[in-house]
This record gives C-alpha cells, sequence and structure tokens, in this order.
C-alpha cells in the first residue's frame, strides 16, 4: 500500500523487571489506514501486550511508537488515549451509569457541548443497531452478552477516533452470538473505514476478520505477516502451519462468497404445475431433486420423486426449504447450509429473496481441490 | 445466510429491573421493629413504676436530654474523625504506585480493635487528660479498623476490567478514583462507616469514665445507688439511639447505592 502508515511500531521492546526474557523484543510493525490488522498468535506470545503499547496502557522499554507521523513515546498518555478507542474481551462497561452515559465517556472527557454528545450517543446506538429511544437510559445490567458488546464498540467509537484497539473484543461470547456480532461489525467497518488493530487467538477469527494477519510467536516475534489468503496458501514455516491447524484450506472458505462460485442450475417448478409433467422432467433432467418456487420466484419447497408419488396434495409435497444462502455469503455458511439442507444442497437468493441457482457439494469440493493443487505447486 | 431459524435468546427484550428486594433490606423492618418494642417498653416503666426520690433525681428529664446530647455529640464527631481519617488512608493505600502496606496497616490496627474500648479510653486519657476531646479520639482509634478495611475491600472489588476499560479511554487517575472507583464502592464503605457509627454510639456510654457525660452516667448511677430502674431507662436509651443511627445508616446504604448497581 502506497498510503503511509497511521501507527509505526519501531524496535519496540517491553521487559519486565526480573523477568530475563523481554515479553515483546524489537517489534517493528505498520498498520495502514483503514485496514483491519489481526495479531493472532498461541497465549503468551505478547499479541496483548503489542496491541497495549500503542495507546500506552503498557509502557515500552524502548523504542518509539509513531501515530499519525507524530512520536507519541513520551507525552501525555490519557491524551493519546483519548484519541483512540479502545475495546476489551470483558467490555468492561461502568454499571453505575447509564448505556448513554457509557458512551459519552470520551466527548465528556473532550469537553464537547452537551447537545453535541447527546446527538453523538444517538448516532452511535443507531449505527450499532440499538434503539435509542429503549436503551439510552438503561444500565449494562440489563444487557444480554451481546448487547453490552454492542455498547462497549459504539462506547469506543465515541469521540470519532481514527484507530480502534480491539483486544479479543468477542472472546467472551457464545459461538452464534460472536458470529453475528463479527459479521455486523465487519458491515460497520465498511461504512466506517477505521484502522483497527484486532487481537485474537483464534485464527478463524483472525481469517474471517483481518485483511491482514500477523502472527506472532514468542516474544511478538512476527512469524508471518500477509493477507489471509496468502497465508492460508503458502504458509511461511513450520510453525504457522501448525498454528494454521490442518484445515487450512477448509478455512479458505470463509474468505470467499458464494457469488465466486458457478450456480448449479436446478430443476423448478413454479407453483401451479401438473404432478405428471414435474415427474418427467426430473427424469429428464436425472435428476431426484427439485425446487419449488411460489409466485414470486421465491423458493419455497424441495421435492423429491417420492414426495410427488406419494402427496395427495401439491401445495404440501415435500419438504420446505429454511436456509436460503445469497451471494455475499461464505462458501463457509454454504458449506454448513448444505449440511443441513434436507437435499443435500442450497438454493441461492438474491437480496430480494428471488431465486438465482443452487450450490452443490460437488462444486464446492471442486474448488477446494483446485486450492489445495495451487497451494501445493507454489 | 439468511435463515428461517429463530432469533437467538439474545434478542429477547431483558426487563428493566426494578429496584430488587434485597436480602439487606431485612434490617430496615427489624431495626425499627425492635426500636418500637424497646420504646414501649422504656415508656411502660416509665409511666408505671414507683421511683423512689433517688430514682427521680437520678432521671431528671432535663438530666437526661443533657446526656443524650453528649452521647450523640461524642458518637457524631468520633465517627467524622473516623471517616475523615480511615478513607483517605483506604484510597491511598490501594493505588497502583503505593507499596503494599495496607495488609501491615490493618494487622496493625486491628491491634487497636483488639484492646478493649475501655482499655483505650483510659490508655487516651492518662494521656491527653479528661474530657469528650479524650473519648473521640479514643473511640475513633477504636472504630477506625472497619471503616479502613471497608475502603481496602471496597476500592479492591471493583471489576478491574471497568477501570481498565476507563483509564483505556484515557480517564486520568484522580478521574478513575471519583467516577469509577468511588461511586463502585459506596456500598461497601457505607457498611464500615455504619458499623463503625454504631460502636460509637454505644461506646460513648463509656465516656462519663472520664468526664465524657453521656447516658452511661445514668446507668453508673443506677448500678452505684442501686437503682435497677435507673440502669433499665440508662440502659434502653443507650440501645435506642444505637438502633437508630443503625437504621439511618440503613437507609444511607439503601439509597446512596449507586443505581444500575
Amino acid at each position: 500500500m502506497n498510503a503511509e502508515p497511521l501507527i509505526k511500531l519501531e524496535d519496540v521492546t517491553k521487559a519486565y523487571p526480573g523477568v530475563e526474557e523481554p515479553a515483546v523484543k524489537e517489534l517493528n510493525l505498520a498498520v495502514n489506514p483503514g485496514e483491519i490488522l489481526v495479531l493472532v498468535g498461541p497465549s503468551g506470545c505478547g499479541k496483548s501486550t503489542t496491541l497495549r503499547l500503542i495507546n500506552r496502557m503498557i509502557e515500552p522499554t524502548s523504542g518509539r511508537i509513531i501515530y499519525e507521523g507524530e512520536d507519541v513515546t513520551k507525552g501525555d498518555p490519557n491524551e493519546l488515549r483519548r484519541r483512540m478507542g479502545y475495546v476489551i474481551q470483558q467490555i468492561g462497561l461502568f454499571p453505575h451509569r447509564t448505556i448513554a452515559e457509557n458512551i459519552a465517556t470520551v466527548p465528556k472527557l473532550l469537553k464537547w457541548p452537551k447537545d453535541k454528545i447527546n446527538d453523538r450517543v444517538n448516532e452511535l446506538l443507531e449505527v450499532v443497531s440499538m434503539d435509542p429511544s429503549i436503551y439510552r437510559d438503561r444500565y449494562p445490567s440489563e444487557l444480554s452478552g451481546g448487547q453490552a458488546q454492542r455498547v462497549g464498540v459504539a462506547r469506543a467509537l465515541g469521540a470519532d477516533p481514527d484507530v480502534l484497539l480491539m483486544d479479543e473484543p468477542f472472546g467472551a461470547i457464545d459461538p452464534i452470538t460472536r458470529d453475528r456480532l463479527q459479521n455486523e461489525f465487519l458491515r460497520l467497518q465498511g461504512e466506517l473505514k477505521k484502522t483497527i488493530v484486532f487481537v485474537t487467538h483464534d485464527i478463524d477469527e483472525a481469517v474471517k476478520m483481518g485483511d491482514r494477519i500477523a502472527i506472532l510467536r514468542e516474544q511478538s516475534e512476527i512469524a508471518q505477516l500477509d493477507t489471509p489468503e496468502h497465508i492460508l496458501t503458502d504458509p511461511a514455516d513450520e510453525f504457522v502451519e501448525n498454528f494454521l491447524g490442518s484445515g487450512a484450506i477448509l478455512k479458505t472458505l470463509t474468505l470467499r462468497r458464494v457469488k465466486d462460485i458457478e450456480l448449479s442450475p436446478l430443476v423448478t417448478f413454479k407453483e401451479p404445475f401438473q404432478r405428471d409433467q414435474a415427474l418427467r422432467e426430473m427424469s429428464d433432467a436425472n435428476t431426484n431433486v427439485a425446487v419449488l418456487l411460489d409466485r414470486n420466484d421465491h423458493p419455497t419447497r424441495w421435492i423429491d420423486e417420492k414426495a410427488l408419488n406419494r402427496s395427495s396434495s401439491l401445495d404440501r409435497a415435500g419438504r420446505p426449504i429454511t436456509v436460503q444462502l445469497q451471494p455475499e455469503d461464505t462458501l463457509q455458511d454454504a458449506l454448513s447450509a448444505m449440511l443441513t439442507s434436507a437435499a443435500g444442497m442450497a438454493v441461492v437468493v438474491d437480496a430480494r429473496g428471488h431465486y438465482l441457482g443452487g450450490c452443490t457439494v460437488e462444486s464446492l469440493a471442486g474448488l477446494l481441490i483446485q486450492t489445495g493443487q495451487e497451494s501445493a505447486s507454489s | 445466510m439468511s435463515t428461517a431459524v429463530a432469533l437467538t435468546a439474545e434478542d429477547a427484550e431483558k426487563k428493566p429491573t426494578s429496584r430488587r428486594w434485597r436480602a439487606d433490606s431485612l434490617d430496615l423492618v427489624v431495626t425499627p421493629a425492635l426500636f418500637l418494642m424497646l420504646a414501649t417498653l422504656l415508656i411502660v416503666v416509665w409511666n408505671y413504676s414507683d421511683f423512689d426520690q433517688t430514682t427521680t433525681n437520678i432521671l431528671e428529664p432535663a438530666k437526661l436530654w443533657r446526656q443524650f446530647q453528649e452521647q450523640l455529640f461524642v458518637a457524631f464527631w468520633s465517627t467524622v474523625l473516623v471517616v475523615v481519617i480511615a478513607v483517605p488512608i483506604g484510597i491511598l493505600v490501594t493505588r497502583e504506585n503505593v507499596p503494599k502496606i495496607k495488609d501491615t496497616l490493618v494487622s496493625i490496627l486491628g491491634l487497636g480493635q483488639a484492646l478493649p474500648a475501655y482499655g483505650l479510653i483510659v490508655l487516651f486519657f492518662v494521656w491527653l487528660g479528661q474530657g469528650a476531646v479524650t473519648v473521640i479520639i479514643a473511640l475513633a482509634t477504636f472504630a477506625l479498623l472497619p471503616v479502613l478495611r471497608n475502603t481496602i475491600v471496597g476500592l479492591e472489588q471493583v471489576d478491574k476490567a471497568v477501570i481498565e476499560a476507563g483509564k483505556g479511554m484515557g480517564m486520568t487517575g484522580v478521574q478513575r478514583l471519583a467516577k469509577i472507583e468511588m461511586p463502585l464502592s459506596v456500598p461497601v464503605i457505607l457498611a464500615g462507616i455504619r458499623t463503625a457509627t454504631v460502636i460509637n454510639v454505644g461506646m460513648a456510654a463509656l465516656a462519663f469514665l472520664i468526664g465524657g457525660g453521656g447516658l452511661g452516667e445514668t446507668i453508673n448511677a443506677g448500678l452505684k445507688l442501686n437503682r435497677p430502674t435507673a440502669i433499665f431507662v440508662g440502659a434502653v436509651l443507650v440501645a435506642l439511639v444505637a438502633l437508630a443511627f443503625d437504621f439511618i445508616g440503613g437507609l444511607a446504604q439503601r439509597y446512596l447505592r449507586p443505581k444500575g448497581v
């Protein structure tokens, strides 16, 4: 990237007194504006320490921290922290302050006028999809874990900082909610274009969230720093390979979207339809599964030969389609949709729910084999 | 992925919790009940027992009123003194950059409480002479520990993540103390102050020993002159004052607790 890095760590070392080996050793790291840089590594590798060095929650023993072209290694750390959003795993909402007061923390420290703070709080609650009229005056104890984490992000965005530092922000949240928050956050980042340094120990999360990933080994030494694609298909050394685990090629599924693969045409019937004609079309296409569309082209049911033969009423033949894919979904989503679907395949619809095509295990398998061969030959 | 699967419990509206009936609210009922029982008993004894001349002298209302005021005076100022000394020390020893002396401090002050209050008052009398001020200082020493200990515990039980979040957003040490740590430790610190108050109100009955006045005079006179009614009236009055203070402390704990906690 051509742009000047927004944050630069230059030869940063953090050593604790009485401990021989430094926690972070001569680290050089540049974060580009607008990117999500994920720091990932085994526990104890110093990734969290590295993050906390950036806003000087931990003071470096030596080296320099450059932020927006300015050496911020010395000077008031509080000033620096007010210019960076900070999200931690435990969130740390102030339990005795309302949601609005929590979000207003940094603007208040910066002495914004009251009206401006008020507007900003409402805006931020909208941004994280929480209705201000409901949540403004509630207390953190009245929120679920996912909601609390959203408020945590809103609070970090309080004074509209250019940088967000996130320390395992979704680590303590149940998998389903975590997945949703991650998606929401990526959507949000698409609009906000913040510069984000994100710490996690979960390589899957790193692959999903990161524009670039820095895989760290002990003392925060960078084992590999690259895009998720490159790391997954071309790990730099054995350490990275081990850290990625055996499923590295499978993980590339999260990087690709349904729109990247060719959709398979499925046999479709539109209501109303004839039983005999349907059976004939299915045997012509040499398949025993078809998709039933309603009058608006929305897929409604899976139909197979047996169902057609057995069921007396055609509009209740087959099984309902519960999971639909959209072109923006990852292939990981597609795989799980196929596995849970009654027909062993999934239908793809556009944003308005109109049928686009089908996605089959064969097409995914082909893609994976191809990826595997590419990475083996490179 | 658009799924027909129902949303997780996450989206289920959490009902705003009303001010819950806490177990510690029980004393807001028990204390007044006890107070009323004792007060009724006192009125009955006062109206229906035969007072001889000595008893009448001891229980002269004007004298009781003066002793009552002295009792409050000693209790009030010793409590103020305790708070003014113990809370700042508690804050000081829990700061990050202060050497870890709090455990030592708590054990040393524990000695003050191990001595009987009676002994402390006499010790301070030897040192400072007689009068209410000596009693106030002696009682303050005696009641220092609960307030100091609760201040330390109160500040330390504040969720470290909350403090860390405040620090990460650029709150200075003083701002973190004033806006996060103190409000969140108020309930625990108040509990300590409440204990100290009740100790002081009760122990102020010993003030008479070194000329500090108080309702102890009546009890003492009753004992010396063998007048059970006078002993009873004096003791019940001391108990009533202590119960009243305990009740006020309970109210404070309940209503000064920060919202949302």
